[in-house]
């Protein structure tokens, strides 16, 4: 498990059915590219998340394939549609095997 | 005298100018990885021709830091849209999969850019076609350390 | 008096592709910060005070504006998560005593202070309380722990302008640091005013010289995508002009940031800010 990764999601707390909401996703990790080499001259290994869904109501919004030259601390931000109340659940995957996750409830009038 | 002096400084500036955008020019020359990202959307492709205009990629010209680039990409009616970097040691940036409730096929990231090149984005559309964008962004070296 | 030449506009011209934001008005969440006041009296070469924000380019200045896109908060978040942690012989956390961050308000900006002769910074302050009261170690000046906890406290100022005493009991460290900020060092043999008073508004390469203000620090970098103390900066300074740094936590840098507080009075506390 990698140190100190929290995630923190954005997403709004109540919309209208089939209303269009953005979402935005950040989460705390150095995202170790593999290019950096360390003080005797080691390429220090690739660590990174390698992969970020979305999910609501257990249908998929997006799924994210991630590479090295994705920022530390990685940021997204998209869109979904949502039809009816229910809950938003993202998760995160390491190189390293953790899985990370949150989720947030949404209410749809 | 008065015009002796305007005229240096005026000749001061268009050097500085010039010399700029000698500097850019000198970094914007063909990035040592174009061909992987070429063979990568190949692969991707499978060779198949692709069009242009279905995909707004959005970066600044000028990078503050190599480190953090804001990006946005929006292609309606795709299914998926992959981010290459063709001057980066491993062109891939990420693909984005738009699932059954993503809303517009839209997506909004910070990347890193080891150096100036090309943003290059690949769309898969709904009907099996495939879109092409790029955007060309200068990364600087900074003044104080980098 | 110089007439800088002021290219902010000029660059954020060059990298604006889509941001709208106008690059002279900064509000972060709907709520305007102040980035531009008439200096104080007791700078004689700087009329007009600017926040480092202004001198960014119009993308970096979009991350600060929204508390979600600000990178910085990720360990604001971590913070509130140390401030419960219980740490230390006592069995105490900083919640036991303080139930509130909130009630720190107004703390950060008459940081750095003189309290019983000593001066003391928001870190001498966070770990005096860990030594003598919660019986923990000392966190290190420029970690993580403590660049998101001052991050955390400094953030509940936010808006407040920065006003440090320079008279009185502070006024031996503010001339020191006053001397240290004009003193040329380093195989490059320069001070600090050489770029951030005489040259701010220029380009050192790709760089917009600010006027090192630090009404923002703790800042997030994009550079190391993290959060850097202020004497984390001073010493990355000190090393880019080949001299030996001063050590953080040390009298010097604690001077220097008195000195620089000062410079930056009236300034919006912008902290966690977002720059370079």
């Amino acid at each position: 498990m990698a140190k100190g990764v929290k995630p923190r999601v954005k997403v709004p707390k109540k919309a209208s059915a089939g209303e269009t909401i953005t979402i935005k996703t950040l989460i705390s990790h150095k995202m170790e590219s593999g290019q950096r080499k360390d003080g005797d001259g080691n390429a220090i290994p690739r660590s990174i998340i390698n992969r970020f869904t979305a999910d609501f109501n257990d249908q998929n919004v997006i799924d994210v394939t991630l590479e090295p030259a994705i920022s530390t601390n990685p940021y997204f931000q998209f869109e979904a549609v949502v039809p009816e109340s229910g809950e938003f659940k993202f998760t995160w995957y390491d190189d390293d095997g953790s899985v990370y996750d949150t989720s947030k409830k949404i209410e749809v009038s | 005298m008065i015009l002796e002096n305007n005229m240096t400084l005026t000749r001061r500036k268009t050097l500085a100018l010039g010399g700029s955008a000698l500097a850019f020019a000198s970094f914007a020359g063909a990035p040592a990885f174009a061909s992987l990202t070429d063979d990568a959307i190949a692969e991707m492709t499978g060779g198949a021709e692709i069009g242009e205009g279905a995909i707004t990629l959005t970066a600044p010209e000028i990078a503050e830091n190599g480190n953090t680039v804001p990006i946005s990409v929006d292609a309606p009616g795709a299914v998926a849209i992959t981010l290459f970097a063709d001057g980066n040691p491993v062109p891939a940036v990420a693909t984005f999969n738009f699932g059954p409730l993503s809303a517009s096929r839209s997506a909004s990231t910070r990347i890193r850019l080891a150096g100036t090149q090309n943003i290059v984005a690949l769309a898969k559309m709904e009907d099996g076609s495939f879109q092409r964008a790029s955007a060309n962004v200068k990364v600087t070296i900074g003044g104080c350390g980098g | 008096m110089n007439l800088k030449l002021w290219i902010s506009c000029g660059v954020a011209a060059l990298a604006t592709s889509a941001a709208a934001q106008d690059s002279n008005a900064l509000a972060v969440d709907g709520e305007a910060l102040l980035t531009e006041t008439a200096a104080p009296l007791h700078m004689e070469n700087v009329d007009t005070i600017y926040s480092g924000w202004r001198f960014r380019a119009s993308e970096t200045q979009a991350l600060q504006s929204d508390d979600f896109d600000n990178p910085g908060m990720i360990f604001v978040d971590q913070a509130i998560d140390l401030w419960a942690k219980v740490d230390g012989s006592e069995g105490k956390s900083c919640a036991s005593c303080h139930e509130n961050v909130e009630d720190f308000a107004g703390l950060r900006p008459t940081l750095p202070r003189v309290e019983d002769g000593e001066l003391v910074t928001m870190e001498n302050i966070i770990n005096e309380c860990r030594t003598e009261r919660m019986g923990a170690e000392p966190w290190k000046w420029s970690k993580g722990n403590m660049t998101a906890m001052t991050a955390l406290i400094g953030l509940q100022s936010r808006g407040m302008p920065v006003n440090v005493a320079i008279d009185g009991d502070a006024a031996p460290f503010w001339e020191k640091g006053k001397e240290l900020y004009y003193t040329r060092v380093g195989q490059l043999d320069m001070a600090c005013s050489n770029c951030h008073e005489d040259n701010y508004g220029t380009m050192i390469r790709a760089d917009h010289l600010s006027q090192g203000q630090i009404n923002g620090f703790p800042t997030y970098r994009l550079k190391n995508a993290k959060l850097n103390s202020s004497h984390g900066r001073f010493k990355g300074c000190m090393k880019n002009i080949r001299a030996t740094p001063f050590k953080e936590g040390g009298e010097e840098f604690k001077a220097l940031e008195l000195y620089l507080a000062s410079r930056g009075e009236g300034l919006a506390v912008e902290t966690p800010s977002v720059r370079n």
